[in-house]
């Protein structure tokens, strides 16, 4: 693929202090480009949720991108407890969080299903004990900016 | 609505130095948790929260949020403030409650006007437990 940029961040778990900041610089990467703002708001909040996943509930992880002029692809692996039930994860509401994610404004279980809502293409790979692989996409030439900017 | 406007209706005072003071918003948004801001695009918008935490600001950065009003006089810890800072997004703090500031905003005609994030159309979701 022509013009291609592939970067990747790592990720500590229960770092909060630093916690956005992996899906900031890939925003200013995605800006950069001069990637439509719609699509670069779309991407940045499904990064931003799969990042604060992995800082909630992981020991530690890597977030890996690829930009083309067709597409910006995520990858967010880590070593976690793995989701057990993936139908449930998706569905709007439901959490493990504690409470003291939810003081912080997360783990009001909205993460996977905006990962989902705000993506073309969402997979999710689970091994229970071990850890999930998030794999999205958001197209970049066909379906663009019909939101107002 | 611009930022001196908001600042005269909501009695608020500023937090941040440093950025913009050119910013106009038309709509608000209201809301503790974050993941609920970060389901939908609002364009133009002022966030109404109680919650003053980083992620708050990171949350505000991801959705393209143009202003966060802090309510009931709660402020947020100075890395906050200098974060916010960094990513030019004014910060306010007022006294009234959340409902207090939300009423008098709505009667200055700001709205939430959400729009679901758009997708291409032929969209999957596949999920692979083993």
């Amino acid at each position: 693929m022509s013009n291609a940029e592939e970067g990747v961040f790592f990720l500590t778990g229960k770092d909060f202090t630093n916690a956005g900041a992996a899906s900031s610089s890939l925003k200013d990467v995605l800006e950069r480009r001069g990637i439509p703002r719609d699509i670069i708001r779309r991407m940045a909040i499904a990064a931003f949720e799969a990042e604060m996943n992995v800082i909630i509930y992981a020991v530690a992880g890597m977030m890996k991108y690829r930009v083309t002029d067709r597409e910006i692809s995520i990858t967010v692996q880590d070593m976690g407890q793995g989701i057990p039930d993936i139908e449930l994860a998706m569905t709007e509401g439901y959490s493990t969080a504690t409470d003291q994610i939810r003081e912080m404004g997360f783990g009001s279980g909205m993460g996977l299903p905006n990962i989902k809502k705000s993506t073309d293409n969402l997979t999710i790979n689970t091994v229970i004990g071990e850890g999930t692989t998030l794999e999205f996409f958001i197209r970049i030439r066909d379906g663009i900016t019909t939101e107002q900017a | 609505m611009n930022l001196s406007e908001i600042l005269d209706t909501l009695n608020a005072s500023i937090l941040t130095g440093k950025v913009t003071l050119q910013k106009s918003v038309e709509n608000a948004y209201c809301a503790d948790l974050m993941s609920d801001v970060l389901s939908f695009s609002i364009t133009k918008s002022i966030l109404v929260t109680g919650l003053t935490n980083a992620q708050v600001i990171r949350t505000a950065e991801m959705a393209a949020i143009e202003v966060i009003v802090f309510t009931q006089g709660k402020r947020p810890d100075s890395q906050t403030i200098k974060l916010a800072e960094e990513k030019q997004i004014p910060l306010l703090v007022t006294d009234l409650s959340m409902f207090e500031a939300c009423g008098k905003l709505y009667e200055r005609g700001l709205r939430s006007r959400l729009h679901r994030h758009n997708q291409t159309p032929t969209k999957r979701c596949q999920a692979n437990s083993h």
